[in-house]
């Protein structure tokens, strides 16, 4: 059961693995340029599993002991999280003990997966969902300890090649528009996101964005939902 | 470094607290078989498409529109992406096409 599940989730997570090995090679390059070695890299990778917010604690770690203002900015650089879990309290049901990495290892490209990707006929969800997360999680573990050991020596050039997360999501978005009956909800994603990165600029725009994605989808609940009713 | 090792796994703990926080939370409130409100589930059907979209603006957070080159790298290789999608509806192929052509974009064109 687990190995049929791991060779089906293998092939959905070889873009995410890409973007991982090549995006955690340089958080572990960066962190060995502030001084550390390649154990810090490894280990905030296997402990904290979030990107962006890895690179954030690189630059709280040299600064001054300040506890409360790690926490409050994990809590907000991650408050996107929110959303994912929602998304997948349902599909996340039923899979026992192992709900609980699921959880802990839902970072982005992780949980855009789960979210969009069937398990194929006869494979188990929870260990589709398991190894989806996990290989995810190695790869992401494997880039940063191997950024960590080598610095900045590879053998070419990548820039670049960091945008294969952003075509991962647009490849989702699309798969998402061409299989839903309905486009309000995806719309309203884009066109709030839009307004709050023009209102707030880019670096305090998702929270905004969060709460104009809430406020549209609360208001447009009775359309949408007579929309599901009544098919096109 | 001005931290001693103990304030710094510290701070890695913290980090690591507020991030599995933002994960767990929903499922915390809605343990095992206790029922989801009615509302919560309308937005666990409708916000993994609007989160992509999200998602989507967030990659492109820092791309200008107003100094050279225009977004239009990003511009291009979206199109790349689209077209290919829509031809094939191969994931690998539109990921492997829009990355490659970016990537050739930024380093030998822009």
């Amino acid at each position: 059961m687990k190995k049929k599940a791991f060779f089906a989730a293998l092939p959905h997570c070889l873009p995410v693995c890409t973007g991982f090995l090549f995006i955690g090679m340089s958080y572990g390059v960066y962190l060995s340029s502030l001084g550390f070695s390649f154990l810090w890299p490894m280990a905030t990778s296997i402990l904290i599993f979030a990107g962006s917010m890895e690179f954030v604690t690189a630059n709280l770690l040299i600064l001054h002991f300040d506890p409360l203002n790690a926490l409050l900015l994990a809590l907000t650089v991650n408050a996107r999280h929110l959303f994912y879990g929602i998304s997948m309290l349902e599909k996340y049901r039923g899979t026992g003990r192992k709900k609980w990495y699921l959880i802990f290892g839902m970072c982005d490209e992780t949980f855009a997966v789960n979210v969009s990707a069937e398990p194929p006929e006869g494979v188990d969800r929870g260990w589709f969902y398991f190894f989806v997360t996990l290989i995810d999680h190695c790869a992401w573990v494997t880039g940063a300890t191997l950024g960590g050991l080598v610095g900045g020596l590879l053998p070419f050039d990548t820039t670049g090649i960091d945008f294969v997360l952003t075509a991962l999501f647009v490849v989702i978005f699309l798969s998402q528009w061409l299989a839903a009956k309905r486009h309000l909800p995806a719309v309203t994603g884009v066109l709030c996101s839009v307004a709050a990165l023009v209102l707030f600029g880019a670096d305090n725009f998702i929270l905004p964005a969060m709460v104009l994605i809430l406020l549209a989808l609360t208001g447009l609940r009775k359309r949408i939902e007579r929309e599901e009713v009544q098919p096109q | 470094m001005s931290m001693t090792f103990p304030q710094m796994a510290a701070t890695v703990a913290l980090v690591m607290l507020g991030t599995v926080i933002t994960r767990a939370l929903p499922f915390v409130l809605f343990p095992g078989d206790r029922p989801i409100p009615a509302y919560l589930k309308y937005l666990g059907r409708v916000l993994p498409y609007a989160v992509t979209g999200l998602l989507v603006v967030y990659c492109l957070r820092n791309v200008s529109l107003t100094s050279a080159p225009f977004g239009l790298p990003e511009l291009i290789a979206l199109a790349v992406i689209t077209l290919l999608h829509l031809w094939r509806r191969s994931t690998l192929l539109s990921l492997a096409g829009g990355t490659i052509s970016y990537m050739l974009l930024v380093q030998l064109v822009f």
